[in-house]
């Protein structure tokens, strides 16, 4: 433990319940030196979660934090920003919070492009419940839900975000701690809906059924097949083929929500509403 | 230039014995006990770069570098 712990996380909360080598703790890590490099004043700052064992961050870390319902955060994280704009919002979701049970509430979250950060932690399983393949599991990969292995295609959640409209999408690991607190102060600097997606790894439901028994066996798969931008430009579709690509993928600058419907609001009470 | 030098620190009570800094230092500065908790057995090579500060998903590794008057 250092002051940067004692001064941002919740110490008569600690030790947290995520299991032994958990990629969750890592992230949590990289959040707080993030929000330490950013100055956020610790009472501007509003985390808020969904259910699952990434939802338990905000019993943890010392800012207002909400953990809500299952797939639910974005959707109270919006109300949130509505009524206090001068909050800096993050949201924190797993990959089945974000893009199952929560994936209606994403795409829209992107579309609107309101002024928050979303921090999803993609450890490809439901963590929580025991195993269960998410829309994130990889084809083939095993689950307690797909015993001879996931039939369906996975989502690309960075890619996904991308098409719904985020104004800056990025993708981090567990392993790359410190690209990630590069990746959460960029977003969390953007102007609009920003999404990072976090690939981490959950030894215990996901690791052990696929053949990366260990935390460590899963941080070395994440170093080995991480790419950054430059590199993965150059190389072939053949040689990318399992490969994923980490550091800012997409930015844009486009009108943000919240400014808006300040705007309007402002035009109706002026009486200007006529747009022909 | 001389060497620096660091005081590497583990907190017993908080380590869950995942092995991740003894895997990712990259000169070797831990170990594993018996209850394969991590022990810090060879801490004159540690270079500073906080690799396993980072990584250790339970904060319990510290990293100081110590200062001679
Ligand atoms: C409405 C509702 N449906 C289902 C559940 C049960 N449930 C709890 S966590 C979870 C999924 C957890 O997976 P993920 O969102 O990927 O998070 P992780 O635990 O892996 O961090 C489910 C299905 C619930 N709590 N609420
Ligand atoms: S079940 Fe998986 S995601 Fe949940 S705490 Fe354990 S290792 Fe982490
Ligand atoms: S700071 Fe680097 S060299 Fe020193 S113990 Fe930690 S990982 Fe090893
Ligand atoms: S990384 Fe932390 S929890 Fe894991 S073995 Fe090392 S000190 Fe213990």
């Amino acid at each position: 433990m250092d002051a940067i712990h004692r001064k941002y996380l919740r110490m008569d909360k600690l030790p947290h319940i995520w299991c032994p080598g958990c990629g969750n703790g890592i992230i949590m890590g990289s959040f707080i030196r993030a929000i330490d490099r950013l100055g956020y004043d610790q009472d501007s700052v509003a985390a808020v979660s969904g259910i699952g064992c990434s939802g338990r961050i905000t019993g943890y870390m010392d800012f207002n934090t909400l953990h809500t319902t299952h797939g639910r955060a974005l959707a109270f994280a919006t109300g949130l920003k509505m009524a206090k704009p001068g909050l800096k919002v993050f949201v924190f979701m797993g990959d089945g919070d974000a893009t199952a049970i929560g994936g209606n509430h994403l795409i829209h979250a992107c579309r609107r492009n309101i002024d928050m950060t979303a921090i999803i932690f993609n450890n490809h399983i439901y963590g929580m419940t025991g195993g269960q393949y998410s829309p994130t599991t990889p084809r083939d990969a095993y689950a307690t839900t797909a015993p001879y292995g996931t039939m369906d295609p996975h989502f690309d959640i960075a890619k996904l975000c991308v098409g719904a409209g985020a104004s800056y999408v990025a993708r981090g690991t567990s392993y790359h701690a410190k690209m990630l607190t590069d990746l959460i102060v960029e977003g969390a600097e953007h102007k609009g809906f920003s999404v990072i997606e976090i690939i981490t790894h959950c030894p215990v439901n996901f690791g052990r059924r696929n053949e990366l028994e260990t935390p460590v066996d899963m941080l070395l798969w994440q170093k080995d097949h991480a790419l950054r931008m430059a590199k993965a430009a150059k190389m072939t579709d053949d040689e990318l083929k399992d490969r994923f690509v980490i550091g800012r993928i997409h930015r844009a600058d486009i009108p943000e929500y919240v400014e808006e419907y300040d705007r309007l609001i402002e035009m109706v009470r002026k009486g200007d509403t006529d747009r022909g | 230039m001389t060497k620096k030098n660091f005081e590497i620190t583990v907190d017993r009570k908080l380590c869950k014995a995942c092995g991740i800094c003894v895997a990712f230092c990259p000169v070797s500065v831990f170990s594993r006990d018996h209850d394969d908790k991590a022990v810090v057995t060879c801490p004159a090579k540690c270079t500073g770069c906080r690799q396993c500060e980072l990584l250790c998903p339970d904060y319990c590794v510290r990293v100081e570098e110590i200062v001679h008057e």
